[in-house]
């Protein structure tokens, strides 16, 4: 530290945290968007890190699907009560049972979160959502701002997004409308996996791997769990699989690796050749241009 | 995935993150040196690629077009633009790189601002057939005035000229008279063909007469942790960590973002606006107390006497204070396309933690980017348009001129009637 140099991993959290700590300082109730994978658990550890010694002065939103790995919601509960930080459900299945959202005939829940999560953010008066999304992922993403403008409607518009310069962010809205916020926007998913080794913190079992019975569908390894169970004619069989990503349970595809430490993991992440998201959510196969579409709509 | 280990990096070396701005029209070489970049460095994705090759194939391009990766948004591949700034990431080693990629045509000036405001070098491509072009000047005069430390001049396409030293010296000894004339602290020419990948991650056989470094070792070994400012001691106070518990019932800590300095536990220190000095007792972390903060780290500070200090105020040395003025002269971009800046016109600004309001008390010039002539006679700016005005703020602004310190002598403007973010200054 003597010459004053700073590691991109701590530059990267000095920002982040700057972040966190500017929405605390300028909006009225903030939320941080809270799912169980490694993206989120890597944003409450530096949401305590940005307010300590003080408790995190927010609460956290889980907009459940109900399709999610058990391990998940067991780490979430874990967590929520170690961190004493507020717990808020925005429960899908309960959307569902209310007639707001019908369930798709594919069974895939991932469209339906948006109007569970804008009735919340209504409710709760929510006027600031944080969330780990991080422009490496995807496109449009590379073109959001880190403080992003939703309307009444908690619509983006990509053409129509305010400029972000030096560090200035601004969070100013007007009643009803909501600004999300990205503090891992300028984080790969090396750099998250590296800052969870270098932090030391504890990620669900479903990141490393396992022995774990599949089957094999569109050329992606789904486990079999209480979502996923064999189609006629699939075949069931063991392979050693982790999750890069964690999303329902019904979509989300393992890859094939012998990683079961974080130091492996951040080698095979080092050396893969496909994104994360390509690897291994069906859900944003769709189309070419579906996050944009979903973002658009008011999505995370 | 399986032998994943043996292509790890060599070790968890601390590596240094660096920022540049691109930013260049369609047709200067600026996507296809992006994909270059990210291809040579395995940063682009097969999915990423194939997905790329699909939509061009689709279009009937008679070659893939890296410019794919860039124009992110269906809008934009539809009209075959880029509307704004994009941000992509590469890593090697020795560095991680953050890319603040811009479109070259309409709103340039808007856009590259932006990437410039947070750049830590300017990367501008000129196509060797053409050499120095108006956007050539344009890109290099904002890169100065946003205070960019570094610069590279990439003269692409040296293929298409033979890679002929000649025709390289030229442009290098025309874009260095011009650059003569700014404020150029480090200037890096390097010629290169991004579709060959001459000169872009390793030397060129096929330029022997070129003896500098490739593009990409320059990025990762241009010196740039002397560029921040560790002089002048400026906290700006973000937010008062208050726990209220246990514990720590008498926790009162200053958090923020080192804007500038070096500050030590047991400094003498002074608050600002209201003048009282105090001494650091302690700089903490989540991580437990530190010896010292500098930038960009963020930490929380506490003070050895109670004083009354919020989010706004700014903790400096008592030797050295930045100025406290409500009158403020500044350059300033403006980027709304709806109102213009208007004289007596009424903003918000936020400068630092600091929210005031502002009323335009005079619109002395617009600066032609491409002249740099100054018109007196306007008593506005429209869109991308840069012009010095006066400001007079509802509170003294704690600032710096901009050319000594990038993070208190910058600002924004944000329309109260929208929120929206109208305008960039930077304070003279």
């Amino acid at each position: 530290m003597s010459d004053y140099r700073v590691s991109h991993l701590a530059a990267l959290e000095a920002e982040a945290i700057f972040i966190f700590r500017e929405v605390v300082a300028t909006c009225q109730r903030p939320a941080l968007l809270f799912s169980g994978g490694k993206d989120s658990i890597v944003m409450l550890h530096l949401a305590r890190k940005a307010f300590a010694p003080a408790p995190i002065p927010f609460p956290v939103m889980h907009v459940d699907t109900g399709q999610n790995f058990d391990e998940v919601i067991d780490y979430r509960d874990r967590r929520i009560a170690e961190t004493g930080v507020q717990l808020v459900v925005a429960s899908v299945q309960d959307a569902i049972d209310r007639g707001l959202v019908s369930e798709p005939p594919n069974g895939t829940r991932n469209r339906i979160q948006t109007p569970v999560l804008l009735e919340a953010i209504e409710k709760y008066q929510f006027d600031a959502l944080f969330g780990g999304a991080r422009r490496d992922e995807e496109k449009a993403r590379a073109k959001e701002r880190v403080f992003s403008f939703r309307d009444d409607f908690g619509q983006w518009d990509p053409k129509n997004q305010r400029p972000e310069l030096w560090t200035l962010f601004n969070g100013r809205v007007h009643p009803g409308e909501q600004i999300r916020v990205f503090p891992l926007s300028n984080w790969t998913e090396l750099d998250v996996w590296r800052y969870i080794g270098d932090q030391d913190i504890e990620l669900p079992p479903v990141y490393f791997a396992a022995d774990r019975e599949v089957v094999e569908r569109d050329g992606m390894l789904y486990a079999v769990n209480r979502f996923i169970k064999p189609r006629d004619g699939e075949r069931v069989f063991t392979e050693r699989i982790r999750y890069r990503t964690v999303g329902d349970a019904n979509l989300t595809a393992g890859v094939r690796s012998e990683a079961a430490t974080i130091d492996q993991i951040i080698a095979e992440v080092a050396a893969t050749r496909i994104t994360e998201r390509g690897a291994t959510r069906g859900d944003d196969k769709t189309s070419e241009a579906a996050m944009e579409d979903r973002k658009r709509e008011g999505y995370f | 995935m399986t032998d994943a280990q043996t292509l790890a990096p060599a070790a968890e070396e601390a590596t240094e993150l660096l920022r540049f701005a691109t930013a260049g029209s369609v047709d200067d070489g600026k996507s296809t040196l992006i994909g270059r970049l990210l291809f040579d460095t395995k940063t682009l994705f097969e999915d990423q690629w194939e997905s790329v090759e699909a939509v061009s194939a689709g279009r009937g391009d008679e070659y893939t077009d890296f410019a794919l990766l860039t124009d992110g948004l269906r809008s934009e591949r539809e009209q075959g633009i880029t509307i704004d700034v994009a941000y992509r990431y590469f890593a090697t080693p020795q560095r991680k790189f953050i890319i603040a990629d811009t479109p070259g045509h309409i709103q340039y000036t808007r856009n590259m601002v932006t990437g410039a405001s947070t750049a830590d070098l300017a990367l501008i491509l000129v196509d060797a057939r053409k050499g120095l072009v108006e956007q050539s000047r344009r890109h290099a005069f904002l890169c100065s005035l946003l205070r960019v430390p570094h610069m590279v001049l990439c003269v692409n396409k040296m293929d298409l000229v033979d890679y002929d030293e000649d025709v390289f010296k030229q442009i290098e000894k025309d874009f260095t008279a011009f650059a003569t004339k700014l404020e150029v602290p480090d200037l890096t020419v390097v010629p290169i063909s991004a579709l060959k990948g001459d000169n872009v991650v390793s030397r060129s056989e096929r330029m022997s007469w070129y003896e500098g470094p490739s593009l990409l070792h320059h990025l990762e070994k241009v010196h740039i942790a002397s560029d921040r400012n560790l002089v002048d001691v400026r906290f700006p106070v973000q937010y008062v960590i208050r726990p209220h518990s246990g514990d720590h019932h008498d926790y009162r800590g200053y958090a923020g973002q080192v804007a500038s300095g070096v500050m030590k536990p047991g400094d003498e220190v002074m608050v600002l606006p209201s003048g009282f000095t105090s001494r650091i007792a302690s700089i903490d972390t989540a991580d437990g107390p530190v010896e010292q903060a500098f930038p960009p780290l963020s930490v929380t500070v506490r003070l050895e006497d109670e004083l009354d200090v919020s989010r706004g105020d700014m903790l400096c040395r008592p030797q050295n204070q930045p100025r406290a003025s409500q009158d403020v002269e500044a350059l300033v971009c403006w980027m709304d396309e709806s109102r213009p800046l208007r004289l007596r016109g009424k903003y918000a600004i936020k400068q630092t933690t600091s929210d005031v309001r502002a009323i335009v008390k005079d619109v002395q010039y617009q600066l032609d980017i491409n002249t740099l002539h100054r018109d007196e006679s306007v008593n506005e700016l429209k869109l991308n348009e840069i012009g010095r005005v006066k400001l007079r703020t509802t509170k003294p602004l704690l600032c710096d001129d901009y050319r000594r310190n990038r993070t208190t002598g910058g600002f924004i403007v944000v329309d109260e009637s929208d929120n929206r973010t109208v305008g960039a200054g930077i304070i003279v």
